[in-house]
């Protein structure tokens, strides 16, 4: 028995040298992790992933999506920039879905993606992002994974708090970040205070369809609106804006727009707006923004130019804005799954400062007011506080919830997670993150009803943590396994963009819905050919439309004739395909444009205007089957006076 | 014997037979179900996978889509007939008519079989000189990356219920005669 011991403690301290050993070879970042929590994330080859994500591109405008545990990217849609692998924003179906009130624009800055919700649970039914540069709010399909529709915001600039949903998907909301003259004008900069604006607006969405349409806007003081939150429970009907600014400052902010000790979260009843809207309580105001909308039916988008905007003015609205004063320029807004706690990060503030649903609402009762600020009132700091989490890091940014009465947030400049208890304020744990981490979220944190078992963490600085590629390093999210008392870090994997916010939820939600492909006899495009016996060329003027189709593995037709220099060609093409992952693309010689990649069942065109006369090889550009390499064909260009005939043919018929 | 020669009429509603084609890059096997007067399933994407090694197209109109129905309908009539007039050795009359019909239906349908898997395009795309593609009769057999099942499908196998009713019938109406 003794001798038994004695073996166990050799064993024991052989385990414990070695644990120095290897702890000596870690790097100086951190972060080795073991192989039992490496199983965590790991998804063996063929296994499904248990959650999707949909991470923000950031400056790319696009959304990703990955899966989580293992954080393999699937696929990157196009949003609110041009990419010339899916021909978005090159092809005739979707320019106008980058078209805005100043015109075509081919690139924005996507933030915040948020799922649609069902009673206060995510639904899989859309996602919504907002595009931060030129004001607008996407709508995703979870069925086709294509954005749908964007809508452009009038009277904002930086469309930063947005697009997150209310529990019924009632609406997206998109707050202005920078405020601006409204309705914009030339006028001096100095005098930004009293005279700029802030809107806050309230999209609202058909619950059939999805459609978007600026409800009204809330007209707002001149300060920053930064993030914000829905109510939910207790709290539905109402918004949470943070905001920072408040000391109107209009050059230098990283000074001048710090000095307030304490700015806001507005709070909106957006009851009580709708309240205001029945009654014919708002004023319109002539604006012109775009709202584009693609049909899938069509397999095309059109663009409707949107004239006015009801304006709803708080400072003559009574119970429709307060003010709750938060330290230091708040950034993340975030209310945890009951509603009752709005937890707003003054990202200059040692504490975290969390209100009181339940207060806010006895404050209002009790008109405990500090003040008015352009007419709306400041409620009395301490009558709302629920609490303060004393000294958890430094930076507080983003707070997020698991549904077991505990709280996540992250800490810029200590580069870290912090868990805490919602109620004692109390600190439970805290994990590194390398580096310098903005945004988190747990599937399901925006909603009443969190999925507790993830975390994803993601990080605005990598330096050292990935292998290096010159002066731009990869971006990165770091996953994080929250089922046990203590946060352990599973996973880095890098990101497309900077990944600002992202949504998550189980697979199941979205998995069984996804769209396997087109049916041909729903094609209602105005240029489909819906079989190679159609194909065929038409002349109108100088203007050319090819009816084209593919099918494994050629076109139809594949030799054309009677092209002119100086013709304006529109090439209609049809993937005839009427099965699971048969896309075909399309290409031409010296096109000035993109190629096009064909879902099976869908038409999309391209415009090609030839400048040389020659013979011009096209070709499918997505290895469709064994003879994709024989998939292809030629255009014939001749000068502008030829006489050769117009003819297009397939094996010489 | 009536149940039985009912049993025929869901012929025209469920498929007779079943081909399937599975291979790894299908998770969902390629499947044709023949019915008495159509094919139906993949059809499409047989056909473009069937046109490089230049294989016909499945028919749309075959001779057999224009013959099937009205002598299932007949026999069905007959069926029912004999059932009403309750003489056991027309229930093996049917039945035997059934087994004749049915051989004659199995023969042709493998003459179809044979011709389909060796009428091929000589200009096709991809040739393995001796190589035919023609399904199993019934069974399962490896065709180049396919494996091609062959087998009833749901109406087929209540048209063998059916005759097996007949059969029944013929019995248990034999051991009430002679209680009789």
């Amino acid at each position: 028995m003794k001798s038994y011991s004695k073996t166990a403690l050799a064993v024991l301290f052989v385990l414990l040298l070695s644990l120095v050993f290897f702890g000596c070879q870690q790097k100086p970042g951190g972060g080795a992790i073991g192989q039992s929590t490496a199983e965590k994330a790991f998804v063996a080859p063929g296994e499904y992933d248990s959650h999707y994500a949909f991470i923000s591109g950031g400056f790319s405008g696009q959304l990703a999506i990955h899966g989580l545990p293992s954080g393999r990217l699937f696929k990157v849609i196009p949003v609110f920039s041009v990419d010339a692998e899916k021909a978005w924003g090159f092809n005739e179906e979707t320019k106008p879905m980058l078209q805005t009130s100043h015109g075509f624009i081919p690139w924005d800055d996507s933030h915040h993606p948020d799922l649609s919700q069902t009673n206060g649970v995510i639904d899989g039914r859309w996602c919504f992002i907002n595009a931060n540069n030129t004001p607008r709010v996407a709508r995703i399909s979870l069925q086709t994974f294509e954005t749908e529709e964007i809508l452009e915001i009038p009277n904002s600039a930086g469309n930063h708090s947005s697009s997150f949903v209310t529990e019924n998907t009632e609406y997206v909301v998109a707050g202005t970040r920078f405020s601006v003259p409204v309705p914009q004008r030339d006028m001096p900069i100095a005098e930004y205070k009293g005279n700029f604006k802030g809107t806050l607006s309230f999209i609202k969405i058909d619950p059939e369809h999805g459609h978007m349409n600026v409800e009204f806007q809330i007209l707002m003081p001149g300060f920053n609106y930064d993030l914000t939150h829905p109510g939910r429970g207790k709290s539905h009907g109402w918004m949470f804006f943070t905001t920072y600014n408040t000391e109107e400052a209009n050059t230098l902010l990283e000074v001048n727009a710090s000095q307030n000790d304490k700015d806001y979260i507005a709070a909106i009843n957006w009851k009580k707006a709708e309240e205001y809207i029945k009654a014919g309580k708002f004023k319109t105001l002539p604006s012109k923004y775009a709202h584009n909308v693609y049909d899938e039916g069509t397999h095309s988008a059109a663009t409707t130019m949107e004239k006015e905007v009801r304006v709803l003015d708080p400072a003559e609205l009574p119970g429709l804005v307060y003010f709750l004063p938060t330290p230091k320029s708040p950034h993340g807004c975030d209310v945890d799954p009951s509603g009752e706690y709005i937890v707003g990060s003054g990202k200059l503030a040692a504490a975290l400062t969390v209100h009181s649903f339940t207060k806010i609402l006895k404050a209002i009762e009790e008109e405990k007011f500090d003040e008015h600020k352009y007419g709306i009132p400041v409620l009395n700091f301490e009558a709302i506080n629920a609490g303060t989490v004393e000294q958890p890091g430094l930076g507080p940014l983003h707070t997020e919830f698991d549904g077991k009465g505990n709280a996540y947030t992250t800490f810029f400049i200590s580069s870290e997670v912090v868990k805490w208890k919602l109620g004692t304020w109390e600190v439970l744990d805290r994990k590194p993150t390398y580096y310098s981490v903005g945004h988190l979220m747990i599937p399901g944190g925006n909603s009443r009803q969190p999925f507790g078992k993830y975390l994803l963490a993601m990080n605005k600085i990598t330096k050292d943590r990935y292998l290096p590629t010159g002066p731009e390093v990869c971006q990165s999210a770091q996953l994080y396994d929250i089922s046990g008392d203590k946060m352990e870090l599973i996973l880095d994997f890098p990101t497309i963009g900077e990944p600002h916010y992202a949504a998550g939820c189980p697979a199941e939600l979205i998995m069984p819905n996804s769209k396997k492909y087109y049916k041909i006899e729903e094609n209602n495009h105005p240029y489909v050919t819906r079989s190679e016996a159609d194909s065929r060329v038409v002349r109108e003027g100088k203007n050319v439309h090819v009816y084209m189709t593919m099918i494994r593995s050629h076109f139809s037709p594949d030799n054309i004739e009677g092209i002119k220099v100086g013709d304006r060609v529109y090439f209609h093409v049809t993937n005839l395909e009427q099965d699971y992952d048969v896309p075909h693309g399309i290409a031409v010689l010296g096109a000035t444009t993109s190629e096009l990649l064909i879902m099976p069942g869908q038409t999309e065109t391209f415009v090609w205007e030839p400048k040389e006369v020659g013979v011009w090889p096209f070709y499918c550009t997505d290895f469709c089957s064994a003879l994709h390499q024989e998939m292809q064909g030629y255009v014939r260009v001749s000068p502008e006076n030829s006489n050769v005939k117009l003819t297009w043919t397939l094996d010489g018929e | 014997m009536m149940t039985g020669a009912l049993l025929l009429l869901t012929l025209f509603i469920l498929p007779l037979w079943r081909i399937t084609l599975e291979a790894p890059q299908y998770p969902k096997p390629l499947e044709i179900r023949i019915h008495i007067s159509k094919m139906a399933g993949d059809i499409q994407n047989i056909n473009i996978m069937n046109h490089y090694v230049g294989m016909e197209k499945l028919p749309e109109k075959m001779k057999e889509f224009e013959l099937f129905p009205p002598i299932v309908v007949a026999m069905s009539v007959i069926g029912l007939l004999f059932g009403f007039i309750g003489k056991k050795k027309l229930y093996l009359v049917w039945f035997a008519a059934m087994v004749i019909l049915g051989t004659a239906g199995m023969y042709d349908f493998y003459r179809w079989e044979y011709n389909y898997g060796h009428n091929l395009n000589p200009k096709a795309a991809i040739q393995f000189p001796g190589t035919t593609y023609q399904p199993p009769l019934i069974g399962s057999k490896v065709i180049l990356n396919f494996r091609a099942n062959s087998y009833p499908a749901s109406g087929g196998y209540l048209l063998f219920a059916g005759m097996f009713l007949s059969v029944a019938a013929f019995y248990s109406a034999g051991k009430e005669e002679k209680r009789m």
